[in-house]
């Protein structure tokens, strides 16, 4: 059995726009996977808390307030402090282009900004989330 | 340094690794869980099951936190359905369960259905005793929204809460519904709504019919968990019926029950997986459908014609 897809979708930050994400958690829904939605108001830590708790694969992010230069770090630095650091972290926003530049420099992976298509997010998360899983030593 | 010795040093991504390879039914999940049995059998679940959108999510949190509060290691898994069409699931119990998400003593996992129909997750039964060999004390189990016939959660769970509203229905559907035979306690929730009287003296009425049950008197708890109202005097009823259960003559029954189930459930998976992969792989499958659709074969014959491919050997 191929393994299912589990992706995190959170909204940190103060703004209740939620509408692109329950589009986004619909699609990948459809798409087969199993999707974790936290809602609204997420901090980091809880962010972070939950993904370990629901061994997820990925983290998207839906971020509209601008606060995505320190919101993305946030997340990554906690995940690999808690040694979870190959989750992979995605998201969407209003985010300028140098700053993708910038975030996807730090380790972040794909930003998309609105208008981007379900399908390109599906078909990205199907193309990386394989080769980032690790088998372990169980016994 | 292994996963399995990882657990037993009480990491957390060790457990939530643990748990999906549980979920996944990764080859040798028996062997895990064999491993893991010894460790576990201390903890108390309880079971919080009702129809879609009654408050469960909202009830686990009030109550969590409260016994999160007593410094009490806890578990919970919430339970939300699989698509039958894509295989794809929305699990939004967490967005209820804010006040506890970061609490270090609770740890949430939201299971898919993945074709269990019985209103818990194919695994959650395993799951539970990962919880419960990783050192939980209690483990919340909230169930997808059920109907009348999901009563799986009855057999898991020492204490199964059931929670309705207003919108449920009349005393008639509540007579008809399994769900009114597996409550070890009711709550009326959304008291803030109207007919949540009514509904709490139809209940109380229909509980008094059924009388006193092994010497404990099923109780009706009103709340408006939003607002986090009667939550504790619904606590207060668990650790009642726990104190009961604990050492009361009819706790024996219930384990056995609970091995029953486990037992059977264990040994129809082997079943199941017997089938598809060796008595009735897809193209085999594929094929007799087709006779059986020109009429070339009926299925009943055809089924016993499989069975008979097992030799049961006596000794
Ligand atoms: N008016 C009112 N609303 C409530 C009360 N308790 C919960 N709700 C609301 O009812 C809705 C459903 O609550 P949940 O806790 O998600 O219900 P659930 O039974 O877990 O739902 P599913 O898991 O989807 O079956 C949410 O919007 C809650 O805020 C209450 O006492 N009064
Ligand atoms: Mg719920």
């Amino acid at each position: 059995m191929q393994k299912k897809f589990r992706i995190l979708l959170a909204k940190p930050g103060l703004d209740g726009h939620d509408r692109g994400i329950k589009v986004v958690a619909s699609a990948l829904r459809d798409a087969g996977m199993e999707v974790i939605y936290t809602g609204l108001r997420q901090t980091p830590e809880m962010i972070v808390a939950a993904s370990i708790q629901e061994d997820v694969d990925a983290i998207g992010l839906s971020i509209l307030s601008g606060a995505h230069m320190t919101l993305f770090p946030a997340v990554l630095d906690l995940l690999k402090r808690k040694g979870a650091g190959r989750i992979l972290v995605f998201g969407g926003g209003i985010i300028p282009e140098k700053d993708i530049e910038e975030l996807e420099a730090m380790g972040v992976g794909k930003l998309y900004t609105p208008g981007a298509s379900t399908r390109e997010i599906i078909d990205y998360l199907k193309k990386t989330i394989p080769g980032r899983r690790k088998e372990e030593k169980v016994f | 340094m292994s996963l399995l010795d990882r657990f037993f040093q009480k990491d957390g991504v060790a457990l939530s690794k643990v748990i999906s390879y549980i979920e996944n039914q990764e080859p040798g999940y028996q062997k895990l869980l064999g491993r893991l049995y010894p460790h576990a059998g201390k903890a108390y679940k309880i079971g919080i099951t009702g129809p879609p959108g009654a408050g469960k999510s909202t009830i686990a949190d009030k109550i969590s936190s409260k016994l999160a509060a007593g410094d009490k290691e806890l578990g919970i898994i919430a339970v939300d359905p699989t698509s039958p069409f894509t295989g794809g699931a929305l699990l939004g119990d967490r967005i209820r369960m804010q006040d506890i998400s970061l609490l270090p003593n609770v740890f949430i996992r939201s299971m898919a259905t993945r074709g269990s129909t019985g209103g818990l997750a194919q695994t959650t039964s395993e799951v539970t005793l990962v919880l419960d060999a990783f050192g939980k004390e209690y483990i919340l189990i909230e169930t997808v929204g059920v109907g009348q016939a999901e009563l799986d959660v009855a057999d898991l769970c020492d204490t199964t809460v059931v929670v309705l509203v207003p919108e449920f229905g009349d005393s008639v559907q509540m007579m008809k519904a399994g769900l009114m035979e597996i409550g070890d306690i009711f709550v009326v929730n959304k008291s803030d709504r109207l007919g949540a009287g009514r509904l709490l003296s139809e209940l109380e009425m229909v509980l008094e019919i059924r009388g006193n049950q092994d010497g404990w008197g099923i109780p009706v708890v009103a709340t408006e968990a939003v607002n986090n109202v009667g939550t504790e005097a619904l606590l207060e009823k668990i650790i009642q019926h726990q104190s009961y259960i604990s050492s009361h003559p009819v706790y024996e029954k219930h384990r056995k029950n609970q091995i029953r189930t486990e037992l059977s459930r264990i040994v129809s998976r082997q079943f199941q997986e017997l089938m598809l992969t060796r008595l009735l792989p897809s193209p085999r499958l594929e094929s007799l459908i087709e006779e059986i659709y020109r009429g070339e074969k009926d299925p009943y014959s055809s089924g016993r014609e499989v069975f008979s491919r097992i030799e049961v050997r006596d000794n």
